[in-house]
């Protein structure tokens, strides 16, 4: 399993990546390993919208279940891929590359420290 | 009487949760309810049973012993023989929901063929297994827009001349949405670029009927172009007999195609059950409620049909699903999917053209009645509106002493339309039942 060591990670399976207030957000490894084959993918925000930590932004969908995408922190979207929907499974052969899914410009940094490191989402993976 | 348990199972089940006897299970009941005497005759055999149930249905009068001029979303068809004989067959009639591919082939294959055959009727990319009738289907694409734009926009428009049932089941299934209604109120004859107005850019969905409730047959096309310009969605409610003649609703650019598909091969019955058809654009296929089936092929390459594109549904998605229906009118859809292979392309236009032409004939002598007038500006299908000089409760009061099943008081639902009945005229009428209304009507003036 592929747990980089420069994300941080929520115990519902997203990942984060941090630049400055720029936070982009997918899900990881071990998740796209649970849901299986990935076949549809609806990012269910859009640029320009706030949105509280928590929310579902995105819905993942596999040959066997549906998943939302919890958003780890509260913010304001600046980007969406685009190109996901048309290429779902990218998510099970990129999740922390080019199945990233939106950018958030982040209202409060401080949401970032409730957050886990590699380590801490290796040891949950395992729980 | 078939029960399923056995003494000893009821006393093992009673042991297990430590009841002593099946009486204790109701102590909460309170006792001078608990077993109510029921003042009931004694027991019929069969046969006496029969003879009763006989005598009491012989008391109905149904469409099938008048002569129907009524119709209103639900229409008097002459059903082929071959749609009763196939759908009795009991691997269709007791089939429950065909979740294992393995056992139900026949039952997944049937509604995959309504499907293909409804998305065709239609003019759309895709139909779903069917919903209960054409209101709950009209009430689905308004949940499917509401999911579609994420509850962002809000204004749902219904045409005034959308069935008023309709409208209703749709202001009940959205009351839990936060959304606005409108268009219900506008002049109920008005034309469809009257709706173009209330237009804008928070509209979700605008919902017109085809031929609308009243028989007229609208072009939507440009309708349909205007609300695309806001971004909306637009539903179009169809009589499914009526597109055997009519452009496609897919061809005018509609997003969604609901309607009622009891007119094919399914009996009037007692309002139901009937048959919701939902279809679609692709684009939308992940957003609609109830099921879909599709065809695919199996490990050794051979074709087979499954539920698919079932994690969109409430049983995987749970409250996050489009709708929570998961339930489609399996008998009815294949009733329907046995009619429209039986009369064939030819048929279903054939049915059309006779219901068009009869109609247009009872059109052209009621207006010659004196004292009545028809007020349905053609182009019209098989039904069309008709001033009454009496009201039109005491004018079917007369017609049904007459043997004849009058049509249907538009007062009741468009108070501005009071004194108007809604004629409907199918293939079952002969012209001799044309000719015997006008004469009853022609009374019905004198009197």
């Amino acid at each position: 399993m592929n747990i980089p060591s420069n994300l941080k990670y929520t115990s519902t399976d997203e990942w984060v990546k941090v630049d400055g207030n720029i936070a982009t957000i997918g899900v990881t490894d071990h998740a796209q390993e649970q849901l299986s084959d990935v076949v549809f993918v609806e990012v269910t925000v859009s640029v320009g919208d706030k949105v509280a930590k928590k929310s579902t932004i995105a819905t993942v969908e596999s040959v066997k279940a549906a998943a939302d995408v919890n958003l780890p922190v509260s913010g304001k979207v600046v980007a969406v891929n685009e190109d996901l929907p048309q290429t779902p499974e990218l998510v099970n052969t990129d999740p922390y590359g080019k199945a990233w899914m939106i950018k958030i410009e982040m209202e409060n940094l401080a949401e970032l420290d409730n957050l886990m490191d590699a380590a801490g989402y290796e040891k949950h993976t395992k729980e | 009487m078939f029960t399923p348990h056995t003494d000893a199972d009821r006393e093992e089940m009673l042991r297990v949760i430590g009841v002593h006897k099946l009486d204790d299970l109701f102590a909460d009941v309170p006792a001078a309810h608990r077993f109510p005497l029921l003042d009931l005759p004694p027991a019929f055999t069969e046969m006496e049973a029969l003879m009763q149930m006989e005598e009491l249905a012989g008391a109905n009068e149904t469409a099938h012993d008048l002569a129907c001029f009524l119709g209103a979303g639900a229409y008097y068809h002459y059903t082929p023989a071959v749609v009763d004989a196939i759908i009795r067959r009991g691997e269709f009639l007791t089939a429950y929901t065909p979740y294992q591919p393995e056992v139900s082939q026949g039952t997944l294959q049937a509604i995959f063929e309504y499907q293909s055959l409804i998305a065709n009727l239609t003019g759309m990319d895709v139909s779903n297994a069917s919903h209960y009738d054409g209101a709950t289907a009209t009430a689905e694409a308004a949940v499917m827009a509401y999911s579609h734009f994420r509850g962002k926009r809000t204004r749902f428009i219904l045409s005034p001349s959308l069935n008023p049932q309709y409208r209703d089941v749709v202001k009940t299934y959205m009351s839990g949405y936060e959304h606005e209604l409108l268009g219900c109120d506008s002049e109920p004859l008005g034309k469809p670029n009257d709706l173009t107005a209330l237009l804008n850019d928070n509209t979700a969905l605008l919902v017109v009927q085809y031929p609308d409730f009243f028989g007229r047959i609208f072009d939507f096309t440009a309708l349909i172009e205007k609300a695309h310009e806001v971004g909306a969605l637009v539903a179009v409610a169809v009589n499914p007999i009526a597109l055997g003649v009519l452009k496609t609703p897919g061809a005018m650019g509609a997003d969604i195609v609901v309607g009622e598909g009891q007119p094919l091969g399914i009996p009037l019955s007692y309002g139901g059950p009937y048959l919701g058809i939902f279809a679609t654009k692709k684009e939308y296929v992940r957003k609609i409620a109830g099921r879909l089936v599709g065809e695919s092929i199996d490990g050794k390459g051979r074709r087979g049909y499954v539920l698919t594109l079932t994690a969109r549904e409430q049983h995987i998605r749970r409250e996050k699903a489009t709708s929570n229906i998961c339930t489609n009118q399996g008998l009815m859809a294949l009733a329907a999917t046995v009619y429209m292979s039986f009369v064939g392309k030819s048929g279903l236009r054939q049915v059309a053209n006779l219901c068009y032409q009869k109609a247009h004939y009872a059109a052209a002598q009621i207006g010659k009645v004196p004292g009545y007038e028809v007020k349905t500006p053609a182009p019209y299908f098989h039904e069309f509106i008709v001033k009454c000089p009496k009201s039109v409760e005491d004018t079917n009061l007369h017609l049904l002493d007459h043997g004849i099943l009058g049509g249907y008081d538009l007062g009741k639902d468009y108070p501005a339309l009071n004194g108007h009945m809604l004629i409907a005229v199918t293939e079952m009428v002969s012209k001799d039942d044309i000719d015997a209304l006008c004469e009853v009507l022609a009374e019905v003036n004198h009197d």
